[in-house]
């Protein structure tokens, strides 16, 4: 695989003439404003999260992660991203073998239904499910009924979840599982694999990095979610609230420290997340597809 | 798994020796309805059932008019400003070499990692009148926070790497040598810029710009923060829903979701036909 600094370098040669490249005060001038937007609009916030929560010293920082509401916020947004994002994984790959392997009617469209959920706003994907499941929804009478509880419960947060976070995997194995073809799988067929060992055995290696940046992507929105959520939580301490929610509750009590440190752990997420994101594209950025961004 | 009986000229999939097709596609088309499409479609059936007249009263509302201005007008700022340093930062990242190039290219992707929560906090201290910029803004009487600038401000954090992205892949694909030869023509770098950069990058931009404006038309929790969140001054659609949500007001809530997403596929659908007529207007 070609080491993808070498080949960024490669089509630029340092004798350009002034047409073909701006002047070196022009350069200068759109590096500096570029940074400079950057600087303002993406570091600068990154940076006061930390110095917000650290504000009044590590002692207290600790302390507000320690206490039980921030906990339990924490253990319910790992719940949830738990069971969410297996559920998308599960449906991305299914998804990405009928679309990628196969030649149908209808196909395209399928492809954007998939894509759907990212052009809904979070709000109203919550909202869907309150009027579905919510006390004067279709099904709410029957769901009383039968005493099952979905919304302001940890089922409609899940639900909220899965679908906001929906075509993360499947819009990332798709291309990536059309670009490889079926050449592999037939091969392994006529060898005498049967189905389930040709995607155990032959398709999912070639898939497990494009995987993993779905995946990836995935858990990062899971776990950072906040208007479906919020729609269907019901925001009960202790109980329905996940981290980011826990953030505007703290924060709306004017409990700077408290929410900037557990808005901390969600930088430190997404952070993590960028760091693994970047090591995979340049690592593996010839099995993840030319996917990038979203 | 069934196939059906091919019949002259039409099937509805071209035959393979790979498995699977029934299981897969019949799981996921069963995934993708009880999730999404019987959800979304529920939301519809909901506002049909509103009825014409009542519909009309709950958009017509001076709030709801008032709110959906908002969200649209905001967004739409966001996104014109995302478009000229989105691409600027897209051309910087694709022609520059300068240390640190690839942190500075991962850190794009930082909106699309932070929850919109914690950027919503961020961004509102950082512009309240005490805040690191805000302090600065504040004797030039310029006031972000609390205000609709400060949602424009949100939104341009939330939708820059949109465009950064959709820009960036066709700016590496540009040929160098088109420059050159119309250098050797005699074309000054203005005109290599205006007249080939621009017309081969129009479309992705327009598709950038429709990403950023689209996200930014439904974002919540950046947005909430900073607005101050006044009837009539800063209130977005999408906190409209959920005041009239927290009111038990089903059907005003329902109404204002079905209008923001039917206006949403109208501009999608508006962007789409531009762009095809970018693509037919610049080859």
């Amino acid at each position: 695989m070609a080491d993808p600094e070498i080949k960024s370098y490669e089509p630029h040669h340092e004798s350009q003439s002034a047409a073909v490249t701006e002047s070196r005060p022009v350069r200068a001038v759109l590096m500096a404003v570029a940074f400079a937007f950057l600087g303002v609009f993406l570091v600068l916030p990154l940076i006061v999260v930390f110095n917000e929560a650290l504000a009044k010293g590590v002692g207290a920082y600790t302390e507000a992660l320690a206490s039980p509401d921030t906990r339990s916020a924490i253990r319910l947004t790992l719940l949830v991203a738990a069971i969410s994002v297996p559920l998308n994984i599960v449906f991305g790959i299914s998804a990405a073998w009928a679309i990628a392997k196969f030649e149908f009617k209808g196909k395209a469209f399928l492809t954007t239904l998939i894509d759907l959920p990212f052009s809904v706003s979070p709000v109203i994907s919550g909202l869907v499910y309150v009027l579905l499941f919510g006390a004067q929804g279709l099904l709410g009478a029957w769901l009383k009924a039968h005493g099952i509880v979905i919304l302001f419960a940890v089922p409609g947060i899940v639900l909220a979840t899965v679908f906001v976070t929906f075509p993360f995997v499947a819009r990332e194995l798709i291309p990536l599982m059309q670009e490889q073809g079926n050449g592999d799988e037939e091969a392994a067929l006529s060898l005498g694999a049967n189905g389930w060992q040709t995607f155990w055995y032959v398709t999912l290696p070639n898939v497990k990095w494009g995987l993993l940046y779905g995946v990836l992507l995935c858990n990062a929105r899971a776990m950072g979610e906040f208007g479906a959520v919020s729609v269907v939580s019901g925001h009960i301490r202790g109980l329905t609230n996940t981290m980011p929610l826990h953030v505007e509750i703290l924060y709306n009590e004017y409990n700077a420290v408290g929410a900037f440190a557990v808005a901390s752990l969600l930088a430190g997420l997404a952070l993590v997340t960028l760091v693994l994101k970047t090591l995979l594209e340049m690592r593996y950025g010839a099995e993840i597809a030319a996917t990038r961004g979203h | 798994m069934t196939t059906a009986p091919a019949r002259a000229g039409w099937r509805f999939r071209q035959p393979s020796v790979i498995p699977g097709f029934g299981l897969t596609l019949g799981f996921s088309l069963a995934y993708l309805t009880l999730i999404i499409l019987i959800p979304l479609s529920g939301l519809v059936w909901r506002s049909a059932a509103l009825g014409w007249t009542d519909f009309w009263a709950i958009v017509a509302d001076r709030r709801t008019i008032n709110a959906l201005q908002i969200s649209f007008g905001t967004a739409f700022a966001a996104a014109a400003i995302n478009v000229v340093f989105g691409t600027l930062v897209a051309w910087v990242l694709v022609r520059y070499r300068f240390p640190g190039r690839r942190i500075v290219d991962a850190m794009v992707d930082l909106p699309f990692a932070l929850p919109t929560a914690v950027a919503g906090i961020a961004l509102t201290t950082l512009y309240a009148p005490n805040g690191w910029i805000g302090k600065l803004l504040m004797p030039l009487g310029i006031k972000v926070a609390y205000t609709p600038l400060g949602i424009v401000i949100a939104l341009v954090f939330i939708g820059l790497p949109f465009v950064v992205r959709t820009v960036q892949p066709i700016m590496e694909e540009i040929d160098k040598e088109v420059e050159e030869a119309a250098a050797t023509l005699g074309a000054s770098r203005f005109q290599i810029i205006t007249r080939i950069l621009f017309p081969g990058l129009a479309p992705a931009i327009v598709t950038g710009f429709s990403l950023a404006f689209a996200r930014g038309v439904g974002e919540y929790g950046s947005v909430i923060f900073i607005a101050g969140n006044l009837p009539f001054k800063s209130e977005i659609a999408p906190l409209l829903i959920v005041i009239r949500l927290e009111e038990y007001n089903y059907p005003a809530a329902t109404a204002i979701a079905a209008i923001m997403l039917a206006l949403s596929f109208l501009m999608l659908l508006v962007v789409n036909l531009v762009q095809s007529w970018s693509r037919k207007r610049y080859g």
